[in-house]
């Protein structure tokens, strides 16, 4: 893997026998090295960002590239803001991207600890918890309704059988979609948490402890004065991206609900799927995604301001 | 680990992925849904490539996202498919956006006469403008909305008493939407050979298209209209009329009332799985699955039976079916278009439909043995004579988004009222029209 | 935002052992809870497993079936594609050669071809393993020259970096596509290893920045004064010891690429189409085909289940760095 890769990275100098003062400048160097990741980031990156930006004043379709194009100004931004729909479809995103990352912090943190109490076997089974997250969340989507079937799914039968409610849809109903959702986001994601904050708490020097064993702290007050401290920073960390992955989510919920019942599952990014590439309204989704993207960006530009006074206590 | 043998295998697999995808010299690839009828089509093209040494190559999307990945496809220029056969509904968009070629010319000079064709299929599959001289497609697979009933369970003498006993009438095909939803609620629950069965399975979906096409066959019968047909677009008083809000309304309750538990985002798949497996008395499904059924294991034979979309107010059905065209985008035109003109001739037609394709040739369907050639080909000329289609404009898969979202939050997620609902969508449709400056 | 990677840095020795031992029936209980949430989160797993192994009528059985007589109708439904025939046509065919032939024949279809399921896991190869290699590439480097250079701007061009993590890829999908109809680099490999290189690519930055940091800067001084350039320092000294750093890297990095969808559906229709895109789409007679979708779930988790047990040792070593995946 470490070996120098001969296409996709500009090294065009051969490697030779050469004192330390030849060869190139570490300047120079040190561009070499930069710019093919800044290139790769412009080109893909930020370029269509300002396409967008652009696209998202325009009345473009897509599909319609003949179309005269007109320039709409605010229209489409005013449009969406003013759109109740889309407040719903937000309401939506907040209700299942809250959920999923409490649900995920508790269970995550608290494998975490237990893990960390190593016993015999634990990378073991740490390795097997972390299965769900190497999944394709697509078919785990798929694979969740299959599961979800109310005559024939595993889950409805283990549901009965601790307790006999009969026959119910997990995915049909309205209360319970948006919890469906949760459900198995929560399924396939706590492994993250997990693994962050178990990163969190083996970088506790032991020596705190030690210190903490002789100043005859008990085992409660050891917990919340230096384990849930020094854990903080990484569960933060851990929440800031399943934050805004689940804000951005997409292929799960897709195949696991299509958005229905009606729209009690439609999150925003299945909207804007929607909008861009089935109605093809490209201007008008192109605002709507750098809503999305203001709105995810500026939270956790925040987030990250609370995050670092956090660590600087 | 072997560092030099994983660099050089991660290399070659960069450099595999860079290089364009070899054409293949005689070989055409022919894009579709995945259902029967492809198979069927797979079969018959063989004779195809033995004729003329052109290899078939096919691609087919299930329907959950078939109008998704092709209209994406069409858009995006791609050239993956040299001939589509695509939805009624996208002739509008790919004849304005040139995503099809125009096939009049080549009809002209290979003496394929499209006045071979069943007219409401040409109208429906071919003109765009509608019902204009210009054609877009060659009519490859007629189809429409019926219904599908186990004719073994309406047979049985305990079951007839039972519905007799409680409707005063004969447990029969139910010849209006009235009597279907009778039907349904006394299979409701009922158990048959010790098993709970269920009355009907119909289209709920959500993400495609499928609770359009369902609650479509409902308010057509009940004499839906568009808009107005004397000034187009003007849709208020039509689409929220009080036959389709009471249409509406009846669909809902069926919904409600005689579908099997969790039947809230169903398709055709879905309601043939429900079918299949023995848990409904009767599903709506399109035409194209009846040969299917007719030779299922299971409910195959005399098992099952067929019939037309019910009346109530009139006889309607929804139009279904595909028009086969040539990419404008593909390489290979001449290819494709070879493809075509074999297609059309009378003897591979009739092939066609004897393997389970419905061709819409008249030689086929006007020839005197065809209502005796398979127990729905009756039914199948029946409904074809009262067909009607969902928006063919070119900003359609709006239009049917909308109507997906405004009938589906009514339907299955309770929200608010039919009227309210037909309301929103007109609100909807509008603003898409007045968008493309139609209104 | 370059203070997010701080707590992330010194803890290299993560292996050392608490010194402040639990006891042994807290130990014993912790396992026991951990395991028994091991077992009941992996049990939708093990079903889609066992699921692989039915036949499609047991697939969708009421109530759902648990021990059923093993088939490997799914794996061949997976690999091929079938035509139902009439009786007459099954009499009249010569007799099955192979057990699949045999399999299918059961069910009264015959085998019309391959399907498209192996070209569609080698797309996932290729863009897979490709896009991994090359973020992998360019990150380490950049990392290097982050870490050990004074680049003017660096903090800024660090948060630029990181900051296009943040952005839903959402918002670029649209140009991303317009841009790609316009290059045509629609439906083709490239495109999409491009791609996801770009999204990978400020996560393995900072990953391997970290792991880099960690690595004293004596060892390449040393190997100056002995005559190496700097980039046979990189190349010898450097690399060497950011072995474990690159592989958990590559495991993060792979993670995402290989599982991607919404980009593989919107940017791909067939020839250079993933297996995500794919899979939920397999269709039987009537609906999904259930073992179908189940076998071809766990073939195409086997490669990242291997290749994450091959590097296992460096990804729990490095559970640290990885942590900060996204």
């Amino acid at each position: 893997m470490s070996r120098f890769p001969r296409s996709g990275a500009p090294i065009p100098v051969p490697i030779t026998a050469a004192p330390a003062h030849r060869g190139l400048s570490d300047r120079a160097i040190a561009w070499l090295f930069i710019t093919p990741t800044i290139l790769l980031l412009l080109a893909i990156n930020i370029f269509p960002l300002l396409w967008t930006i652009q696209l998202s004043f325009t009345n473009y379709r897509a599909n319609r590239p003949n179309a005269p194009l007109r320039w709409v100004g605010l229209e489409n931004y005013t449009y969406i803001l003013e759109d109740f729909e889309v407040w719903e479809r937000l309401q939506t995103t907040a209700h299942f991207v809250a959920w999923s990352i409490g649900l995920e912090v508790v269970l995550g943190f608290g494998l975490a600890l237990l893990i960390n109490r190593r016993f015999r076997g634990d990378s073991f089974w740490t390795t097997v918890i972390l299965l769900p997250m190497m999944l394709s969340p697509a078919v785990v989507g798929v694979f969740w309704k299959y599961l979800f079937e109310p005559q024939s799914g595993v889950f409805n039968y283990l549901v009965n059988l601790v307790v006999p409610i009969g026959s119910f849809s997990m995915l049909g109903e309205v209360n319970l979609a948006p919890w469906a959702i949760v459900l198995v986001d929560t399924w396939m994601w706590t492994p993250y948490v997990m693994l962050i904050c178990l990163a969190g708490l083996r970088s506790i020097p032991d020596s705190i402890y030690e210190a903490a064993e002789i100043d005859r702290a008990g085992p409660w007050r050891r917990f919340w004065s230096i384990t849930v401290p020094m854990v903080m920073p990484f569960l933060l960390l851990a929440v800031l991206f399943r934050a805004i992955e689940n804000f951005k989510m997409f292929d799960l919920v897709v195949n696991l609900t299509s958005g229905g019942p009606g729209s009690t599952t439609e999150l925003a990014s299945i909207t804007l799927k929607r909008e861009a590439f089935e109605k093809w309204k490209t201007g008008y989704s192109s605002a709507f995604a750098i809503i999305l993207f203001v709105t995810v960006f500026g939270a956790a530009t925040v987030y990250v301001k609370l995050l670092n006074r956090v660590k600087n206590r | 680990m072997p560092r030099t043998s994983i660099a050089a295998l991660a290399a070659a697999l960069l450099v595999a992925g860079w290089q364009p995808a070899q054409a293949q010299d005689k070989q055409i690839t022919l894009c579709w849904a995945a259902w029967d009828p492809a198979n069927a089509l797979v079969e018959l093209s063989k004779d195809f490539t033995a004729q003329s040494g052109i290899r078939m190559k096919f691609e087919f999307v299930p329907w959950s996202n078939f109008a998704d990945r092709f209209l994406n496809e069409l858009n995006s220029k791609g050239k993956l498919c040299d001939l589509m056969i695509g939805d009624s509904q996208w002739l509008g968009g790919s004849a304005e956006n040139k995503h099809y070629v125009k096939l009049n010319e080549f009809f002209d000079k290979n003496n394929i006469k499209i006045t071979d064709f069943l007219p409401a299929t040409v109208y429906a599959y071919s003109t765009w403008p509608k019902g204009s001289p210009n054609y877009w497609a060659l009519p490859a697979m007629g189809d429409a909305l019926g219904w599908i009933y186990r004719k073994d369970w309406f047979a049985r003498p305990e079951i007839r008493a039972a519905f007799k006993a409680k409707y005063n009438r004969d447990l029969d095909v139910p010849k209006t939407w009235t009597e279907l939803k009778q039907v349904a609620e006394f299979f409701q629950g009922r158990e048959i050979d010790g098993k709970k069965v269920y009355g009907a399975a119909i289209y709920t979906e959500r993400g495609s298209e499928g609770i359009t096409m369902g609650v479509t066959a409902a308010l057509y019968s009940w004499g839906f209209q568009y808009d107005d047909p004397k000034k187009p677009y003007f849709m208020n008083g039509f689409v929220n009329s009080k036959d389709a809000v009471e249409a509406l309304e009846f669909y809902k309750s069926m919904v409600k009332c005689c579908t099997p538990p969790g039947h809230t985002n169903a398709y055709m798949v879905e309601n043939l799985d429900a079918y299949k497996s023995g848990q409904v008395a009767m599903q709506m499904n399109w035409f194209a699955f009846m040969p299917g059924i007719a030779k299922d294991p299971q409910v195959g034979g005399e098992r099952s039976g067929f019939f037309v979309n019910p009346k109530q107010k009139i006889a309607a059905s929804t139009l279904g079916g595909q028009g086969i065209s040539v990419v404008s985008y593909s390489d290979k035109k001449d290819l494709a278009l070879e493809y075509i003109k074999w297609f059309a001739q009378p003897d591979v037609q009739k092939k066609w439909w004897a393997l389970g394709g419905y061709s819409c040739h008249r030689s086929v369907l006007e020839s005197p043995d065809f209502t005796k050639s398979a127990p729905f080909a009756a039914d199948f000329l029946v409904a074809m004579s009262g067909v009607k289609d969902f928006w063919q404009e070119p900003s359609y898969a709006e239009l049917l988004q909308a109507m997906q979202k405004r009938v589906h939050d009514y339907v299955v997620a309770d929200r608010g009222t039919a009227k309210e609902a037909l309301d929103l969508l007109i609100r909807d449709w509008t603003r898409t029209f007045k968008d493309v400056g139609k209104l | 935002m370059t203070t997010i990677a701080v707590p992330l840095r010194g803890v290299a020795a993560a292996d050392v052992h608490s010194v402040v031992t639990p006891s042994r029936l807290s130990r014993r209980l912790a396992a026991a809870a951990v395991i028994v949430y091991a077992v009941v989160a992996t049990i939708p797993l093990f079903w889609i497993f066992l699921t692989g192994f039915k036949t499609p009528s047991d697939a969708i059985a009421y109530p759902p079936v648990l021990i059923a007589e093993p088939s490997l109708e799914g794996y061949v439904n997976l690999f091929t594609t079938r035509s139902r025939q009439t009786p007459e046509y099954m009499t009249a065919l010569p007799p099955a050669t192979t057990w699949y032939d045999k399999l299918v024949r059961s069910r009264n279809m015959v085998i019309s071809g391959p399907s498209n399921f192996p070209g569609r896991f080698a797309n996932s190869l290729i863009v897979g393993f490709g896009s991994t290699f090359l973020a992998v590439a360019l990150g380490v480097l950049a990392a290097y020259a982050f870490s050990r250079f004074n680049v003017p701007l660096k903090d800024d061009l660090l948060f630029f970096i990181l900051s296009t993590r943040m952005m839903p890829p959402i918002a670029v999908a649209i140009p991303i596509f317009l841009m790609y109809r316009t290059l045509g680099l629609s439906d083709t490999a490239l495109g999409l290893i491009l791609l996801y290189t770009a999204v990978n690519i400020s996560l393995a930055v900072w990953l391997l920045k970290g792991f880099i940091d960690e690595i004293p800067r004596e060892y390449e001084e040393a190997a100056l004064v002995d005559g190496y350039t700097r980039l046979q320092a990189f190349w010898k000294v450097v690399l060497p010891q950011a072995r474990t750093g690159i592989a958990a890297t590559a495991i993060f990095c792979l993670i995402f690429s290989w599982n991607e969808y919404a980009f593989a559906i919107l940017l791909t229709s067939g020839e250079a189409q993933t297996a995500p895109a794919f899979i939920p789409y397999i269709i039987g007679e009537g609906g999904l085909d259930w073992p179908a979708v189940a076998a071809g779930t766990s073939l195409f988790l086997l490669p990242i289940v291997f290749f994450t047990i091959l590097l296992r040792r460096h990804l729990l070593r490095g559970i640290t760095f990885g942590a900060v995946r996204k």
